[in-house]
């Protein structure tokens, strides 16, 4: 069975006819070819491929694309500022070395992308509260945390335009 | 200014924090199609018969294989002869996990579709899913050419019998080193595209050459049409090497469908079909004085290879006793070790290979010195320590010739950080109050053996060589490529050799790139792991761009019309020494070095591209001093740790920011094997931590600060003088977790408790002593 769906990923209108069992990380990844969202487990625990519905942070691994008909999605490929710089709390992960392969890392930008929107000023153990669903196995976490932090003290950073 | 020691961020973050880092998954070529397994469920049956009729019929599905569709072809590379791995189970299946067919359809749905409908009828035999029942009499056996379920034994040369009779006193412990499994954030993937001009292997790897190599053996085609890549990789801990059946089947299923075919392992699959590490058990025997002088040591290692024994597998226990005396002068050493397999996931690398069991147990046997004779631990370790005029030491093991390091003096580092007599008497109060929380501060002094390696070192694991390869080439506007073998996957290896190559050429750090990871554009390689990248690949860049250096002085030389040795560089520009105005940039010492006109004489064009194969004459010896204070809930047993103190010693420091980062993550994975991962299996062989919800690999909110130290021994067998640091912590955590517990719970008599120390574990403690 498909079924036609409409999504605003990274403000840009997209419709596709999908089978209704479609993934949305399924659909961002090989529909819009936005790869950035990875996968890493398929229970939910990791993280890997969190994105911001509505502002709100979700596993997209868990989310049928076909649900979100007509909500806004936002993907790491669209993280950045609308001059081209990143965001803060992508500078924050580049300066305090808050990622190593950089696998899990999308997902952890966007979840502490949700966690600042909500809370601008985190203590260290709101962050490690609020990033508990996204696993890291190279960094030891002590580095994301320093990035949100490093995020939250820099809340309008900007590089002046693309990298 | 000099590069090399600096905080410099990343060249590889610009990429990856925006979401156009390129993993395997990410690639998907015109007519890819999709791989996913059939994988046993049962531990160890005979397969009746395997019914695909159903999958084959269902639409989009372009091949369905079993074994009975490659009998002709050999087991999976890396095995041991006879013992080895098929592709696809035949007949027999012997762990949870092993492939037993593969379907390929248009796309990964329809495929796991498929694969649902494959109907596998297994005849159950008995399995033996734990170490004791593998050895037990009359245990069923695995592999009947065996004839047993020992696939090795080595015995001691002589046991000390007369020292351990003659000692004032002895102490002994059984250890188990737990069972983890390395999960990697991003799991197995491979894409093959098998075509008319030649083999391309997408894979996430830690070595492309050495699967290129393997790979075109295999299939007996030349290397020249055959390409592996490792784009970005994500993660890998020493599961990245291991050969697996899914590179073969993609390859042999790309050149059957004729398209690209690409294999996505799923974490359910990844739990229990990556390799696993670490499965050890130690019986392990000290003798000492009643000063807590150590007169023996006496180690037998028991390997669970798993299933399927495996060349890196086998050189587990080898690590572990080469390295079992740790940090210590030990008159006497004796080392045996068996190799056994089981019906569960086979084992190999994982962070730290081999030597995070050896610094476990003889960090756990200085703590039980020191609570027989009464003596502090800390005490103990230093009047033991091999001092530092005693380098280069040999040791027991011909493998382990210490270069260097000063064990003390990393104690009395880490010693600044913690206020060891506080906790002391706080730890005391708590224990007069039922209310409190208990304390526990553990040590560990560690070390371990990295760099790999001297020459046949990695040839005894399968390996074409131990070198690295570097490539330096100068661009003719005076940038530089450097091409190596290493192939990073987290390290930030390319921000090091640019750090390191703007050193030495004078070359601008941002006009410096560094190219890996691909057979087709670095011209040979080894690859990523046992901490070798800038101990041995790093040297080698320093290497090549050393010579290309020298020729490109020449060059300016020639153009300044001055003597070679009277040149000097700063800021991008060549200068006579003593006379600034004279200079020529290096844009025009690249751009001339193609010219035949403009070069000295009997210098040949392309003069400023130089490849290195470094060598190093010995491993090194990273070592350090950790410790960890914890506190445990008398109610719930939980263990909490409170400060984690790294003090390590790596030698040089290449870049700061990227050294911390290592330790970090080393020392997550070795607080994760002390108190949170364990890969159980049940007596019939069923894993029961197959998922990521059992299978505990610690978030943000489970894992403690960490406060950092250094201190810094040169390794002398390189110019850099750096060790390497990539798996220190997981070497050093673990000993100083446990130590700290059970010095938390010393007072009730406690001597031991197996990693990982769940609450679970402390609860039943603390309910027995009530």
């Amino acid at each position: 069975m498909t079924i036609r769906t409409s999504i605003t990923v990274n403000s840009k209108e997209t419709s596709r006819e999908v089978e209704a069992r479609t993934l949305l990380v399924h659909y961002l990844r090989e529909e819009l070819s936005l790869t950035g969202t990875h996968v890493g487990c398929d229970t939910s625990n990791c993280g890997a491929c969190t994105v911001l519905l509505d502002g709100e942070a979700v596993k997209s691994c868990t989310v049928l694309a076909a649900q979100v008909h007509d909500c806004n999605i936002t993907t790491i490929e669209g993280a950045a500022q609308a001059d081209g710089s990143f965001s803060s709390v992508q500078e924050g992960f580049r300066q305090e070395h808050g990622l190593q392969c950089g696998y899990c890392t999308p997902g952890m930008i966007m979840a502490s992308t949700a966690l600042l929107a909500e809370n601008p000023n985190p203590s260290e153990e709101e962050i490690r509260h609020a990033l508990e669903g996204n696993l890291c196995r190279c960094t030891g976490y002590e580095m994301i945390v320093n990035a949100v932090r490093w995020a939250a003290e820099h809340p309008s950073f900007t590089s002046g335009g693309a990298k | 200014m000099s590069l090399v020691g600096a905080r410099v961020l990343r060249k590889e973050d610009p990429n990856l924090i925006t979401g156009n880092g390129q993993f395997v998954d990410d690639l998907q070529p015109t007519g890819c199609t999709s791989m996913v397994f059939v994988r046993s469920t049962e531990a160890h049956a005979k397969i009746r018969s395997i019914d695909t009729a159903e999958a084959l019929a269902l639409p989009g599905v372009l091949a369905v294989w079993t074994s009975a569709n490659i009998a002709q072809l050999a087991n999976c590379p890396g095995g041991l002869p006879g013992l080895d791995q098929p592709l696809l189970a035949k007949d027999v299946v012997r762990f949870v996990g092993e492939g037993v067919a593969v379907v390929v359809a248009t796309d990964r749905y329809i495929a796991a579709d498929a694969a649902e409908l494959i109907i596998v009828d297994y005849e159950p035999l008995p399995a033996v899913a734990s170490l004791s029942a593998a050895m037990a009499p009359g245990a069923v056996v695995l592999h009947e050419v065996l004839g047993g379920n020992t696939v090795h034994f080595q015995d001691f040369e002589n046991p000390l019998d007369d020292v351990f009779a003659a000692a004032p006193r002895t102490a002994s412990l059984h250890i188990v080193n737990n069972r983890c499994a390395p999960t990697p954030i991003e799991p197995n993937v491979c894409l093959a595209d098998w075509g008319r001009s030649g083999l391309t292997l997408w894979a996430a790897f830690q070595a492309p050459h050495h699967l290129r190599n393997t790979i075109a053996q295999y299939f007996g085609i030349p290397q020249d049409s055959t390409r592996v890549v490792a784009p970005d990789v994500g993660g890998g801990f020493g599961a990245k090497i291991n050969f697996v059946p899914e590179f073969f089947l993609t390859a042999l299923l790309s050149k059957e469908v004729g398209r690209p075919v690409k294999y996505t392992q799923t974490r359910s699959e990844c739990l229990v079909a990556m390799l696993h590490g670490r499965a050890q058990e130690h019986d392990a025997s000290i003798a000492f004085d009643n000063d807590g002088r150590i007169l023996a040591l006496k180690l037998t290692v028991t390997q669970d290879q798993g299933a399927y024994p495996n060349g890196t597998g086998m050189g587990l226990p080898v690590l572990t006793t080469a390295m079992a005396a740790g940090c210590y002068r030990i008159p006497a050493v004796a080392i045996s070790w068996r190799n056994v397999v089981t019906n569960t996931t086979p084992v190999a690398a994982y962070r730290g290979a081999g030597r995070p069991e050896a610094s476990y147990t003889i960090e756990r046997l200085i703590d039980l010195i020191a609570d027989e004779t009464g003596v502090d631990p800390v005490e103990v370790r230093r009047r033991n320590f091999i001092p530092v005029d005693a380098f280069p030491y040999a040791t027991h093991s011909p493998l382990a010739m210490y270069d260097s390091g000063n064990f003390a003096g990393a104690l009395d580092e880490l010693l600044k950080y913690v206020k060891y007599d506080e906790l002391k008497k706080e730890q005391e109060k708590r224990r007069q109050d039922p209310a409190a929380k208990l304390l526990g501060i553990g040590f560990a002094s560690w070390l371990e053996i990295a760099g790999f390696g001297p020459p046949g070192s990695l040839e005894a694991f399968g390996h074409l060589a131990s070198w690295e390869s570097a490539q330096v080439r100068i661009q003719p506007d005076g940038s530089a490529i450097i091409f190596t073998g290493a192939s990073p996957h987290g390290q930030g290896t390319v921000t090091t050799y640019a750090q390191i190559a703007a050193d030495e050429l004078g070359i601008d750090f941002d006009r410096i790139s560094v190219k890996h990871g691909d057979t087709a554009v670095v011209p040979q390689g080894i690859g990523t792991m046992g901490s070798r990248a800038v101990a041995v690949g790093g040297e080698g860049v320093k290497t090549a761009s050393g010579r290309v250096y020298e020729n490109a002085k020449r060059i300016a030389a020639h153009l300044l019309e001055a003597s070679a040795e009277d040149i000097i560089i700063e800021d991008e520009k060549f200068f006579v020494k003593g006379t600034p105005a004279r200079s020529v940039p290096w844009s025009e010492v690249a751009w001339k070095s193609f010219q035949p006109l403009e070069l000295p004489g009997g210098m040949e064009p392309g003069a400023l591209d130089s490849t290195v194969f470094q060598q190093v004459p010995n491993f090194s010896f990273p070592s350090g001093a950790y410790c960890c204070v914890v506190e445990i809930d008398r109610e719930t047993g939980a263990v909490n740790i409170v400060n984690m103190y790294l003090v390590d010693d790596c030698g040089t420091v290449i870049n700061p920011l990227l050294v911390e980062g290592q330790v970090h993550g080393g020392v997550a994975q070795g607080i994760a094997q002390a108190l949170f991962e364990h890969m159980l299996y049940d007596p019939s062989g069923v894993p029961r931590t197959s998922t990521l919800m059992d299978y505990l690999v610690p978030a943000a909110s489970d894992l403690p600060g960490y406060v950092t130290g250094r201190t810094n021994t040169p390794n002398p067998s390189n110019t850099l003088g750096a060790k390497g640091v990539g798996e220190s912590g997981s070497v050093g955590a673990p000993p100083a977790v446990v130590n700290a517990v059970v010095d938390a719970l010393s007072h009730l008599g406690v001597k031991h408790i197996d990693m990982p120390v769940t609450p679970i574990k402390v609860w039943n403690i603390l309910e027995g002593a009530k």
